[in-house]
């Protein structure tokens, strides 16, 4: 026998035997494993046989329409379905849709939070899909399509409605072309959404907006001759001080000179999901940038940013969110200069915002944490300074390793807004459902509305992670 | 080793002093990792600096870029005085290219913004002339068809090449290299080395931590040798390997050349 031996063709790739595929090798593999899994499989199906026996009669028999009323219900199942049988009752849904979502807005006004909603997500687009045109001009054309038809749904079509035709074909069109213009309607929004939504003198929102153009201003003044630090910092003292004793002043003598404005809407009529979005929009949006300061605060060398920064956080961590609340509602007020009128979704906003702040510090700190010594190193040995490092090395990689735990505050943030029942404000939850149960025609009704408002809630939280995991995968560059 | 051909007409060595250290110590803590450091570099000069590990030469080097600050004595780069002032720390950083142990590319970015990054941001140069230095130097580590891929994507020789083109791009007029080779494979030391010798044919100023002795006798004109902190030893390489004077060095050599 000899030892050498060479191939003189190749093999090709063959098709697996029948055992190593198809569904019988896939229940095998993940059901039927074992003795144990078996048992396990089989104890679960029973468990999902009972659970759907149990709950599918009362979602077949569902009544969705001809039904005014609790007993209205109850006598249409008991036609259809027998004395015994049990049956959903969603026309209560059917009848009392908007206060859910809109809580007691005025209903003319409907097409107000309608158009913000709608533009929120045009404001969103540059941020979720960066320079990526087709993503962005589709949201911005599938959200102008479905605005659209609910503005016609809500108060037919008028004005309002061509309006907002005009307004999404334009910022679609935007969209498709220059991508990075919309980045101003997402600088704008706040503001906007701030009139739409409470309404009032168009010169509140605007002398609001001055207040950043007081804070770019000094901050470019001071900048060059103290320092990013201080020029940021005296630029957002004097912002305060404009928007704390100047503001008032002058939005009302521009209101006497052109007056223009919306009607007023205040704040005791919102409610339900328009609130909870308010809040948790507001919230989330400022809450990131603030948590990814906090972060830096906390490993920084300066022994007063850290210890202000880890004092910070560890309070606001300690606290339960419902202690923050009542001190919005309560004690806020006290701190603050007696003139200033502060609204109560105002500072419920600011006290959510700074706890799912530290929450999100924590979240960015660990990003951080993760990154090797040698990206600071390299930055650093390449002459960057340290916002540069941080702005263009550090953070791009320290968020994309924290993102599953920031959109988890967010998530966290979003469900925590039911929590505002609890200073008295309508939340979708517990605030409206308690009001529609109190109704002596759906007295009784139990299930229903807090499934709906579950499933509303789910929809959105799916959404948001959903996000997170196509961010994940498009971010994904270390090919490991 | 095959002596590499190298072409020595560039390698000029000047009167001026690019680096100059004078008295320096350091301290991690209680413990004094540098001790009464003194060296002077010319221009044009190729240092290659060795010794066992935890002898201090890394951050010997990591102190000529503050990426180590020295508590006593004085360094100064390029004419610039390391202090706690940060105008001068960055001026000599954006002088100075490093190329580290394990590469520390930015993985988030390309291999061409990798390379772009610091000019525009520090040196402030348009986005098209950045690229096309970047692709100037790419072609000089002689990989400019990976410009578009991403750091994980490459091998670790390549990597290491890219980040030496990195530093270049900034058109530094000293370069510190800290151990480039050590986490490669043998077959990717070579390619490493390569580009080394060619930086060192343009009359590069260089001081380079590593065991690669080869390197060392083939283009150093001055070998340092450092233990405990302190230097021990130094001398142009012929001498220096054939002819050792102090028993550490003696020890070492016998270590690091016995098989």
């Amino acid at each position: 026998m000899s030892l050498s031996y060479v191939r003189t063709e190749m093999l090709p790739p063959a098709e697996p035997p029948i055992s190593e595929r198809g569904a019988i090798r896939w229940m095998r593999a993940n059901l039927f494993s074992g003795p144990f899994n078996s048992i396990l499989t089989l104890l679960a199906a029973y468990v999902l046989y009972q659970l759907v026996s149990l709950a599918w009669p009362w979602l077949a028999n569902g009544v969705w329409s001809d039904a005014n009323s609790m007993s209205d219900c109850r006598a249409i199942v008991t036609a259809s379905a027998g004395p015994d049988a049990s049956g959903a009752c969603w026309a209560m849904i059917r009848e009392r849709w908007h206060q859910f979502i809109f809580g007691f807005y005025p209903p003319d006004l409907w097409w107000r939070p309608i158009l913000t909603f709608g533009l929120l997500f045009v404001a969103l687009a540059p941020v979720l899909y960066a320079d990526n045109k087709r993503a962005m001009s589709r949201l911005c054309g599938v959200v102008g399509i479905l605005t659209v038809l609910s503005l016609i749904g809500a108060d037919g079509f008028s004005y309002h409605t061509v309006l907002a035709i005009l307004l999404f074909a334009g910022l679609t069109a935007i969209a498709a072309i220059q991508p990075r213009r919309l980045l101003i309607v997402t600088l704008l929004f706040p503001f906007f959404a701030l009139w739409m939504l409470w309404g009032g003198s168009i010169w509140g929102p605007i002398t609001a907006l001055l207040g950043f153009v007081v804070l770019v201003v000094v901050y470019g003044l001071v900048a060059p001759k103290l320092g990013a630090v201080m020029g940021a910092s005296t630029g957002f003292l004097a912002a305060c001080l404009w928007w704390l004793f100047l503001q008032t002043y002058i939005s009302t003598a521009w209101q006497a000179l052109l007056p223009f404005g919306l009607t007023y809407v205040p704040s005791d009529k919102f409610g339900g999901f328009l609130l909870a979005f308010v809040i948790g929009v507001a919230s989330i949006s400022i809450s990131l940038p603030l948590g990814i300061l906090l972060a830096l605060g906390r490993r920084s060398d300066m022994l007063l940013v850290k210890t202000l920064s880890v004092g910070f956080i560890e309070f606001v961590r300690g606290v339960p969110l419902i202690t923050m609340l009542f001190v919005a509602s309560l004690l806020l007020q006290y701190f603050l200069p007696p003139q200033t009128k502060f609204d109560l979704i105002l500072r419920v906003v600011i006290l959510v915002t700074l706890f799912s702040a530290a929450y999100n510090a924590e979240v960015v700190r660990g990003g951080l944490a993760a990154l090797p010594r040698g990206q600071y190193e390299a930055a650093d040995a390449l002459g960057l300074d340290y916002w540069q490092a941080q702005r263009l090395i550090i953070m791009p990689q320290a968020l994309k390793i924290s993102i599953p735990g920031i959109v988890s505050t967010f998530i966290g943030l979003f469900k925590d807004t039911t929590l505002v029942s609890f200073v008295g404000l309508a939340d979708p939850l517990r605030g409206i459902t308690t009001i529609v149960r109190a109704d002596i025609n759906w007295k009784g009704i139990y299930w229903e509305p807090y499934i709906f408002v579950g499933g509303i809630f789910f929809i959105v939280c799916f959404g948001m992670s959903r996000y997170s995991m196509y961010l994940e995968n498009k971010l994904k560059t270390d090919h490991r | 080793m095959a002596e590499p051909a190298i072409d020595r007409s560039k390698m000029q060595i000047s009167d001026e002093v690019a680096i100059q250290i004078t008295n320096m110590d350091k301290w991690y803590g209680t413990f004094h990792v540098l001790r009464d450091i003194n060296m002077t570099v010319n221009k044009g000069e190729r240092i290659v600096i060795c010794g066992p590990s935890g002898s201090g030469k890394s951050t010997l080097i990591r102190c000529i870029n503050r990426l180590e600050e020295h508590q006593k004595g004085q360094i100064i780069v390029d004419g610039t005085e390391l202090t706690s002032d940060l105008k001068n720390i960055d001026k000599v950083r954006s002088e100075v290219g490093m190329v580290f142990q394990h590469f520390n590319l930015f993985p988030h970015l390309t291999i061409l913004e990798n390379l772009t990054l610091a000019p525009i941001w520090v040196r402030k140069v348009p986005k098209r002339e950045a690229e096309e230095t970047a692709m100037y130097f790419l072609n000089k580590v002689k990989i400019p068809e990976q410009a578009h891929k991403f750091p994980g994507q490459l091998s670790g020789g390549q990597q290491q090449r890219v980040a030496i083109a990195r530093s270049l791009c900034m058109k530094p007029r000293i370069m510190l290299f800290d151990e480039p080779t050590s986490a490669l494979d043998p077959e990717m030391i070579k390619e490493v080395l390569d580009t080394m010798i060619s930086l060192a044919e343009e009359g590069m100023t260089m001081l380079c931590v590593t065991h690669e002795m080869g390197f060392a006798q083939a283009v150093a004109n001055r070998v340092i040798f450092m233990d405990q902190g302190q230097i021990v030893e130094q001398n142009e390489p012929r001498e220096f390997f054939n002819n050792p004077q102090s028993e550490r060095t003696k020890l070492f050599l016998s270590q690091i050349l016995g098989h």
